[in-house]
């Protein structure tokens, strides 16, 4: 197996983009991440492309063959693989598009996501995300996934010692990085009481604990990391690239309260990478609900299992703070597009790498991780990045 | 010049107030109001409709002016509610008033713009010099699903714009429009409710066509918000018409006089009208009001209106019919059971 690195990046901005299709939001993704990498497209040998549920969203199925088509990549018979793993859809396509290039298969390979939401109705949006679960034992009993997580939230308050206002703080922290994010859906800055005072949607949940319904695409462009310098001066290395599973329905697990997947995703990460949570500079986490970044935090071995609240209230999580956490303003300010979302956490990484985060930029950052979660936990993968 | 020679409006006197409504479906009454900006709605009472709202709001006009009904050579009767499919609301206004026979008439739907898409037609049409008067009128008793969010606004009440150019009280220098096929509200034949886009109402629907004819308007006629001494916004709601008058300009002084939505709610073809009669009932000669109306699917027309001597003139008694503040005052307040039965949701058999 080869080292494999990251040689460019691209996101559209995320939100309501009304005025965007499907095909558009992957191709002004993909142009951009070209575009960065100082590649035409005629250099790219694989697509790989996350999209959870373009068939219910916009009634498009095939995507991969589209991307190809509408990438100007039919004609030379490029493979293009869609993958599908619900929120987890972009990261495990970066994780194929690594592996193609690992085994010395590929040589250059864009890993891409895309999400189209906002096209359908909130309740077909909130049943098309509910397919994440399981839907004979979840899904049509009516759990959706406020409901869950909130299942969640109130398992882990019931035995550990986090407030409803620490809570509220990783949203107040997520939305302080969104507006310092140009592609972020939400560019306001939001206080504990914003939180406190918005709608109950599933108790503890309030409409601030949750992430926003997104358009958006993110690309990113691989090639081996003996050749990355062909392409740009500041390559960023995958150091580690793990996938874990779990149960799919939230009631089958040992301890609803910690995602088994996502640590043993991280134990196997950090043996790949052969680092510890220490080593870390910054992680983008999947903060789905403001309780997931909690779990995540905790699970990846930041701090010890309960201790999650305290360590956001003291600010530890935050930019400046001991390991920062979703710079970007994760899925709740910078916006969740489903498929897109594990491909934007890349290229967060790798723009705080490159030292090009402006003002949410983490001073001398060396090593980021990315944690992506389908459903409850039911598929999870981390990556590791360093510079190289 | 061709302009406004009369005008007249209605509004039934029932409301209901939104914490009724947001108590029957369990909503948080403050998060409603808040949001909308809107306290209370009208409503019809049992025998009223599109029709009769429509002839109430013509006689209001005629009263107002000596006319020779038979000189009326056009209605145009606005709505998205007309009470027939097929059969036009516009021929029993004009039987009603005494225009017929000799005069064309038809029904127009454009969501909650097909009113001002009526004063248009009536302008090219006496413009053109084919008819001396035409009656452009919007009226509406608006639909809305129980529990949709739209069943906290839709509305009853109408209002009617004689439109000539002999001696008006306010002439129409300009109008524009600004037009696209953006499905953001509908009702499709044989639904009872309209449906919705939620939020793409908002950005791609109203404010983008409010303000795509705003500029259009004002860079034909070379003016800004500053140069109005009044502005008139489709009011879906009372937070809309601020935020776009605030966007072009517009200070809330100028929109005051014609924001009449947080007591009336949103009576849809009649919005705009009743927000420009509101403000032609306070009107001085001189004056000059911006109007811009919205109906989506999606379009909005805009006009450059300027208050004549006329409206203080012998021939115009602007007191001989009811102001629209004095049509808002004395409500008849009822609960949500008997809205129900007023709005025919209480399904007989």
């Amino acid at each position: 197996m080869r080292d494999v690195a990251v040689i460019g990046i691209g996101c559209t901005t995320f939100g309501e983009k009304w005025e965007s299709s499907f095909r558009e939001l992957f191709l002004e993704a993909g142009a951009l991440a070209l575009e960065d990498a100082q590649l035409s497209g005629d250099r790219i040998d694989a697509l790989y492309v996350g999209n959870m549920s373009a068939g219910r969203f916009v009634e498009q199925e095939h995507v991969g063959a589209l991307i190809a088509d509408y990438a100007g990549m039919a004609s030379r018979h490029v493979p293009s693989t869609r993958v599908e793993s619900a929120c987890c859809s972009g990261s495990l396509a970066f994780r194929q598009a690594v592996i193609a290039v690992a085994s010395g298969l590929e040589e250059i390979v864009v890993a891409a996501g895309v999400e189209k939401m906002t096209d359908v109705e909130t309740a077909t949006s909130v049943d098309a995300l509910a397919a994440a679960a399981d839907r004979e034992w979840e899904g049509f009993v009516g759990a959706t996934f406020p409901g869950l997580y909130a299942m969640i939230a109130t398992d882990y308050m019931h035995r550990y010692p986090l407030t409803r206002e620490q809570l509220a703080m990783v949203a107040v922290k997520n939305h302080y990085n969104g507006a310092r994010n140009p592609i972020a859906q939400f560019h306001s800055e939001i206080s504990v009481e914003t939180v406190l005072g918005s709608p109950l949607v599933a108790d503890p949940l309030r409409l601030f604990d949750c992430s926003p319904i997104t358009d958006g695409a993110a690309a990113v462009i691989l090639a081996p990391l003996e050749r990355a310098r062909e392409f740009t001066d500041a390559p960023v290395k995958v150091l580690a690239t793990a996938q874990a599973s779990d149960t799919i329905a939230l009631h089958d697990r040992r301890d609803i309260s910690t995602l088994d997947a996502t640590v043993v995703a991280g134990q196997r990460a950090y043996e790949m990478a052969r680092l510890t949570p220490t080593d870390i500079d910054l992680v983008e986490v999947h903060d789905c609900f403001t309780i997931a970044e909690i779990c995540a935090i905790e699970d990846l071995g930041f701090c010890a299992k309960g201790q999650a609240g305290r360590l956001t209230e003291d600010g530890e999580t935050a930019l400046g703070g001991r390991i920062p956490v979703n710079t970007s303003g994760g899925l709740k300010a910078c916006g969740h597009p489903v498929g897109a979302t594990g491909i934007k956490q890349v290229a967060e990484i790798v723009q705080q790498l490159r030292g090009e985060a402006g003002g949410r930029q983490v001073d001398g950052a060396e090593i980021g991780m990315t944690q992506n979660v389908g459903g409850t936990g039911a598929s999870v993968a981390v990556h590791i990045f360093g510079r190289a | 010049m061709t302009g406004i020679i009369t005008y007249g409006a209605y509004i039934p006197r029932y409301r209901i107030r939104l914490e009724e409504i947001a108590r029957v479906w369990g909503d948080n009454a403050a998060d409603i109001t808040g949001g909308l900006g809107v306290r209370e709605k009208s409503l019809p009472d049992v025998d009223e409709d599109t029709a009769t709202i429509a002839v109430e709001a013509a006689r209001n006009a005629l009263a107002r002016r000596e006319i020779d009904a038979s000189e009326i050579g056009a209605v145009y009767v606005g709505s998205e509610s007309h009470p027939y499919a097929v059969k036009p609301t516009a021929c029993t206004v004009g039987e009603a008033i005494g225009a017929t026979p000799n005069m064309t008439a038809a029904d127009y739907e454009f969501a909650c713009k097909a009113g001002t898409a009526g004063i248009q037609a009536c302008m090219g049409l006496v413009g053109a010099g084919m008819v001396v008067y035409g009656l452009a009128i919007g009226s509406d008793v608006a639909q809305g699903a129980p529990s949709d969010a739209l069943e906290y606004t839709a509305a009853a009440g109408g209002a009617a714009f004689l439109i000539g150019d002999r001696d008006p009280i306010a002439t129409i220098h300009r109008t524009v429009s600004f037009t696209t096929d953006t499905p953001d509200f509908w009702r499709r034949e044989g639904q009872t409710y309209p449906r919705h886009g939620g939020r793409f109402t908002g950005d791609p629907g109203y404010f983008k066509h409010v303000q795509g004819a705003a500029r259009l308007l004002f860079e034909q006629a070379g003016k800004s918000a500053s140069d109005y001494d009044y502005a008139v916004f489709h009011q879906p709601n009372a937070k809309f018409p601020r935020r776009v008058a605030a966007q072009l300009g517009f200070t809330p002084e100028q929109i005051q006089p014609g924001l009449v939505a947080p007591t009336l709610g949103n009576t849809y073809s009649g919005a705009t009208m009743i927000g420009l009669a509101a403000t032609l009932d306070v009107a001085k000669p001189g004056d000059r009001v911006f109007v811009t109306s919205f109906g989506s699917g999606a379009g909005s027309d805009s006009f450059d209106i300027e208050v004549t001597d006329a409206i203080e003139g012998s021939s115009f008694r602007r007191s001989d019919a009811p102001s629209v503040r004095q049509l808002l005052s004395n409500p008849i307040y009822v609960d949500y059971a008997r809205y129900a039965r007023h709005k025919g949701k209480i399904v007989m058999q």
